[in-house]
């Protein structure tokens, strides 16, 4: 049980501390893409790595419980929760990201935009 | 275990990210603000599953992450300006 305590507070940090990077860029940068590329790629993986932990500490207390330990239903319901954060935060960021662009907003202090007039309508 | 601290740090994450929702100027900012706030809520709502060991929690959490992906989806086409 100590290794897997170990490797649990591991995990939680790793995970506030790219919570709190992600959203400290929120408020640093100065325009929308620049605040989507920081709050987006940080926030998701400090979620991971707090579910993560999540996952290695209900795992830990399954196993040393045995088969039908209440925590079972935690550890296997925190991975579906782990798969679904994952599809919805990359294929949301995309889909912000050409919202902004094709509705007009400009990059700050942005001299050259290389996709004007490149949009594919679909 | 360090769940409580580890609660309390997202709780104040989560304040901090709902003030750019409040302050940020246009809507693609505060989209993304809001797409912020909802990853952080999602990973508070498993941590305090297995704090409170309550099961429920965690699935709460599972609906929410759908949930607040098709409303981005939404606002995003909202701010695209195109038709449903």
């Amino acid at each position: 049980m100590g290794a897997l305590n170990i490797i649990t507070y591991i995990f939680i940090i790793i995970g506030l501390f790219f919570n709190a990077v992600g959203v400290f860029g929120l408020h640093r940068f100065p325009d929308m893409y620049t605040r989507l590329h920081a709050a987006t790629k940080c926030t998701t993986f400090g979620s991971i790595f707090l579910i993560m932990a999540v996952i290695v500490q209900s795992a830990g207390i399954w196993a040393m419980e045995g088969a039908f330990s209440s925590q079972s239903i935690l550890s296997i319901h925190a991975v579906i929760a782990l798969v679904a954060l994952l599809i919805t935060n990359a294929t949301s960021a995309h889909a912000i990201a050409r919202a902004a662009h094709r509705s007009g907003e400009k990059p700050a202090r942005a001299v050259v935009d290389d996709l004007e007039g490149k949009d594919i309508d679909d | 275990m360090m769940w409580l601290p580890a609660a309390i740090v997202m709780m104040v994450c989560i304040v901090i990210a709902v003030v750019r929702i409040f302050i940020g100027p246009g809507a693609p900012t505060r989209l993304v603000a809001f797409d912020t706030t909802n990853t952080l809520v999602v990973a508070l709502l498993v941590a305090l599953a297995l704090m409170f060991e309550q099961v429920v929690f965690v699935d709460v959490a599972i609906v929410y992450a759908v949930l607040s992906f098709i409303m981005t989806l939404y606002v995003a086409r909202f701010i695209e300006g195109k038709k449903f």
